[in-house]
C-alpha cells in the first residue's frame, strides 16, 4: 500500500461509486498520497478512527448514512479537513455541507488537477511549522502550537478556521476581500465561490466572538470583505 | 375648469359608479326605455279620446241643429201665407231658436239672404255677446248661395258683456227658405267644445298619473331584479378574485337550484379542476425538478471518473505513440465540450423547472465588462479580435445576479468573437435612472434577415453547413436570455448581412422594476457601414472613456 517513501499525506475517501474511488485511489497515489476507500456512509467512521487520515474526501450521496451527517460526526471529533464532493451545484446543498462542517467542496465533475489543487491547499500546514506569536482581539495565537487562547481557555478551531484566523490576524491593518481569502486561506487560484468565506467566517465567529451578533474579532467591512478587530 | 375640486370629484365617482354597476345602467336604460313606451301609448290613447269625443259630439250637434232648423221650417210653413211681412217671419223664426240655444248652451247666427253679399258683421242677428265673426269664412263661403247644410270647427269669441263662454267649438250652418220674401236665410249654430276639453284634461292628468306611478313602478322592479342577479355576480367575481390571488381553495356558496346556483356550481367546479391541474402542474414541475437533480447526479459521478482517467492518459501522452497520444488528446478535448453540454442542459433544465433563483446584488455592468474581457483574452488572442470596452467614468449599477450577468456577457462576448472575422468587437456599457444595458458590437458576418429573433433558439445555427468553430453548445444565448428574463430584462440582437451584429441586455436599475427604454440604442449609430469596409474610425461613437485591451 505504501509503496511512495515518504507519503505527503493520508487520505480517506468516503464514495460508494467504485470507479470513481478507485480512479480516486490511482490520482491521489500519482500525486503522492496515501489512500483508503470507504464504500459506506455507516461504515465511515470506523474507516476514520482505523485509517486517522489527514484529510476525508466525502460524497455527499452515500448508502447506510447522508454524507451530511458523516460530516458532522467527523466534525464532533477532529478537526481534520473535509472536502466535500457534490454532484449539485445547488446553493443549498452546499450550504448545508459547508454548515456542517465541511471545509470545501469540489462539484463534479472535476478536474484531477483541480481537486489534487484542493487537498494541497488543506494540507499543505503539515509541511511549514514557523514560531510566532500574534493577538488579535483578546485572543492569542501560537502558531507553531496550532493553538488560540483566551486568557486561560483554548479555544477549539478546525485547521481551516485556525488558518482563516492567522490571515488575518498577520495583517491587522489590511481589509481581505473574499477573493482574496480563498486564494491565501483555500489556494484557490480563480475567483470561486465566495459563499465559503461567509459560511467559514460564521462558523469562526460563533466560537470567537463573545457576542457573534455584534463580532469584534472578525469584523465584516460593508461591500468589502473582512478584517481583524482592534483590540 | 377647475373650480369646483369637490363637484369634479363628484361627477367622477357619479362616472366611476355609471361605469362599475350594471345595476345603475340596466336601471336607467329600462326606465327610460318604459318611458318612452308610456308615453306613446298616452298620446295614442289621448289621441283617440279625444277623436271620439268629437265624433260623438259632431254627430250630436249637427242633429240637433238638423233638428232645430227642420222645426223652423216646419213652423214657417205652417205660418198662413197672408202674413207674408219677412222682417216677422224672420223674427218668428229666429227667437225661438235663440230662446231654446240659450237653454241648451248654444249660440245663433242669422245670416242675411244667400247671394246678397251682405256680410256677417252687417245686419244678421245672433245670439247677445257673440263676436259673430267666430264663424269661419270658409263656411260662409259655402252658404254664398243654396247649399246643403255643413259643419267646421272653430274658435268661439266673445264680442261684449253679458260674455259667453269662449274656447273651442263646433259651428253647423244650414239654410232656410222665407215663404214671405222666397229668400234663403243661413242658420249658424255654434256649439262649445268647453266639456270636451274638460274630459279631455281629466283622461290626460289620470294617464299622466298613471304613467309617472308605472315609471317607478318599472324603476323598483327592475332595481329588485338586477339585485337578485347582480348580487352573486359580485360575489363570485371576489371570489374570482381571491381565486386569482392564489386562493385556490376558495368556493362560492350554493343555494337552490336556479341558474345562479348553477352558476356558482359550474364556477366552483371551474375553481376545482383549476386547483387540480395547478396541483398536477406544480406535482409535475416537482418531478421535473428531482429528475434533474437525479440527471445531474448520474451523469455527473460517471463523467468525473472518465474525466479523471481521460486526465491521467492526457497527462502520460508523452509515452505513447503518436496515434494514441493523439487519441488522448482527443478525449479530453471532447471531454472539456461533452462537460459544458451537460453544465448547459442542466441549467436549461432547471429554467424550464421554474427552479431558477436569483441572487441579487448591486452589480456595476462596467467591472462586469471588464472583468469579461479579462476572462475571454485568451480566446480574442487566438482569433486576433481586438475587444474594446467604451463606458462612462461613472459605474453603471444595475441590482442584479452577478454570476448571471456576467455569464449573459461572457456569451455575448464570446459569440461575437466567434464571429468577428478577426475584426474589433466594441462593448458598450450605458445606464441612465431606469436602466442599465450593455452592449455587444461585432463587424463580423453579421444576421440575416429575420435571424435576429432565432439566434435566441435552442442549438441554432445561422448556417447549419458552417462548422463551428469555438465550441460552443448551441445552448449559451438561450440561456443568457432565460437569464435575462429572471431579471426582468431585454436581450435583443441586431445585425444586417455583412455590417456585423449588435447583441443589447437592458436591465431595471430596480429589482422588479419595469424597463420602457434602453440607454443604448438596439440598431448601432454606424449601422449604415458599407459591407467589406473594417471598424469604424474610434471618433465615430462619442465615449467618455476608452480602453484598447
Amino acid at each position: 500500500m505504501t509503496a511512495e517513501l515518504t507519503p505527503k499525506g493520508r487520505v480517506l475517501v468516503v464514495d460508494d461509486d467504485a470507479s470513481l474511488a478507485e480512479m480516486l485511489t490511482i490520482v491521489l497515489r500519482q500525486e503522492g498520497f496515501e489512500s483508503r476507500v470507504c464504500a459506506r456512509g455507516d461504515l465511515a467512521m470506523e474507516a476514520f478512527w482505523e485509517f486517522r487520515p489527514d484529510l476525508v474526501l466525502l460524497d455527499l450521496m452515500l448508502p447506510g448514512k447522508d454524507g451530511i451527517d458523516v460530516c458532522r460526526e467527523i466534525r464532533e471529533e477532529s478537526g481534520v479537513p473535509i472536502v466535500m464532493l457534490t454532484a449539485k451545484g445547488d446553493t443549498v446543498d452546499v450550504v448545508v455541507g459547508l454548515e456542517s462542517g465541511a471545509d470545501d467542496y469540489v462539484v463534479k465533475p472535476f478536474k484531477a488537477k483541480e481537486l489534487v489543487a484542493r487537498i494541497r491547499a488543506r494540507v499543505r500546514r503539515l509541511d511549514a511549522p514557523t514560531h510566532e506569536a500574534l493577538t488579535i482581539g483578546d485572543l492569542s495565537i501560537d502558531v507553531a502550537g496550532h493553538s488560540v487562547t483566551r486568557g486561560d481557555l483554548s479555544v477549539n478551531l478546525t485547521p481551516l478556521e485556525f488558518d482563516l484566523l492567522l490571515c488575518l490576524a498577520r495583517k491587522p491593518w489590511q481589509v481581505f476581500t473574499r477573493e482574496v481569502l480563498l486564494e491565501q486561506v483555500w489556494g484557490y487560484r480563480h475567483a470561486a465561490d465566495t459563499r465559503l468565506v461567509n459560511v467559514h467566517v460564521q462558523r469562526l465567529r460563533s466560537k470567537v466572538e463573545h457576542d457573534p451578533e455584534n463580532p469584534e474579532i472578525v469584523v465584516t467591512v460593508r461591500g468589502v470583505g473582512y478584517k481583524a478587530g482592534s483590540s | 375648469m377647475a373650480a369646483d375640486p369637490t363637484l369634479a370629484g363628484a361627477v367622477r365617482r357619479g362616472l366611476t359608479f355609471w361605469r362599475r354597476s350594471i345595476q345603475a345602467r340596466v336601471v336607467a336604460s329600462t326606465v327610460l326605455l318604459a318611458a318612452v313606451v308610456v308615453a306613446a301609448v298616452g298620446w295614442l290613447l289621448v289621441q283617440q279620446t279625444q277623436e271620439g269625443l268629437l265624433e260623438n259630439r259632431v254627430d250630436a250637434v249637427v242633429a240637433e241643429a238638423a233638428n232645430e232648423t227642420a222645426d223652423a221650417s216646419t213652423q214657417l210653413a205652417q205660418v198662413p201665407g197672408t202674413d207674408n211681412d219677412a222682417g216677422t217671419q224672420l223674427r218668428d223664426l229666429y227667437e225661438p231658436i235663440e230662446d231654446r240655444g240659450a237653454a241648451r248652451g248654444f249660440a245663433v247666427v242669422l245670416a242675411g239672404p244667400a247671394g246678397s253679399g251682405v256680410p256677417l258683421t252687417n245686419g244678421s242677428r245672433s245670439t247677445p255677446g257673440l263676436d259673430v265673426t267666430s264663424v269661419p269664412e270658409s263656411l260662409q263661403e259655402h252658404f254664398s248661395g243654396p247649399a246643403e247644410p255643413a259643419w267646421t270647427y272653430a274658435s268661439i269669441r266673445a264680442a261684449e258683456l253679458p260674455a259667453i263662454s269662449e274656447g273651442p267649438g263646433i259651428v253647423v250652418g244650414s239654410q232656410v227658405k222665407l215663404p214671405a220674401n222666397g229668400e234663403t236665410y243661413t242658420l249658424y249654430y255654434l256649439f262649445s267644445l268647453d266639456e270636451d276639453a274638460e274630459t279631455l284634461t281629466l283622461v290626460t292628468r289620470a294617464l299622466l298619473t298613471a304613467a309617472g306611478l308605472l315609471l317607478v313602478l318599472v324603476a323598483g322592479l327592475t332595481w329588485l331584479v338586477t339585485r337578485q342577479v347582480v348580487t352573486p355576480v359580485r360575489l363570485a367575481r371576489r371570489v374570482a378574485e381571491r381565486l386569482a390571488a392564489g386562493e385556490l381553495q376558495e368556493r362560492l356558496r350554493v343555494s337552490g337550484e336556479d341558474d345562479l346556483a348553477r352558476l356558482a356550481m359550474s364556477f366552483n367546479q371551474m375553481a376545482s379542476n383549476l386547483q387540480k391541474q395547478i396541483r398536477q402542474l406544480e406535482e409535475l414541475s416537482r418531478v421535473q425538478r428531482r429528475f434533474v437533480s437525479d440527471v445531474s447526479h448520474e451523469l455527473r459521478t460517471p463523467l468525473t471518473t472518465v474525466r479523471m482517467a481521460g486526465d491521467v492518459l492526457h497527462d502520460a501522452r508523452r509515452d505513447f505513440d503518436p496515434a494514441t497520444a493523439r487519441a488522448a488528446e482527443l478525449l479530453q478535448k471532447e471531454l472539456d465540450r461533452f462537460e459544458t453540454l451537460l453544465a448547459d442542459l442542466l441549467e436549461i433544465s432547471r429554467f424550464d423547472a421554474g427552479a431558477a433563483q436569483l441572487d441579487i446584488d448591486n452589480v456595476d455592468l462596467v467591472d462586469v465588462a471588464r472583468r469579461v474581457v479579462d476572462i475571454t483574452r485568451a480566446l480574442a488572442d487566438q482569433r486576433g479580435v481586438a475587444v474594446l470596452v467604451r463606458a462612462p467614468r461613472h459605474p453603471c449599477l444595475a441590482e442584479a445576479d452577478v454570476r448571471r450577468v456576467e455569464r449573459i456577457v461572457r456569451n455575448l462576448v464570446t459569440n461575437a468573437i466567434d464571429h468577428a472575422e478577426s475584426r474589433d468587437v466594441v462593448i458598450r456599457v450605458e445606464a441612465d435612472e431606469s436602466a442599465a444595458a450593455i452592449a455587444v458590437r461585432d463587424y463580423g458576418v453579421g444576421l440575416g434577415p429575420g435571424e435576429s429573433a432565432m439566434v435566441f433558439n435552442r442549438f441554432w445555427r445561422a448556417d447549419p453547413a458552417r462548422a463551428r468553430t469555438s465550441g460552443g453548445t448551441g445552448l449559451g444565448l438561450s440561456i443568457s436570455l432565460e437569464d435575462t428574463h429572471l431579471h426582468g430584462g431585454w436581450l435583443q440582437a441586431w445585425g444586417r448581412p455583412g455590417a456585423g451584429a449588435q447583441f443589447r441586455l437592458t436591465l431595471p436599475r430596480r429589482a422588479g422594476g419595469l424597463l420602457r427604454q434602453s440607454p443604448i440604442p438596439l440598431v448601432p449609430s454606424d449601422s449604415e457601414v458599407p459591407s467589406g469596409s473594417v471598424v469604424p474610425s474610434d471618433s465615430a461613437v462619442p465615449s467618455d472613456s476608452e480602453e484598447r485591451v
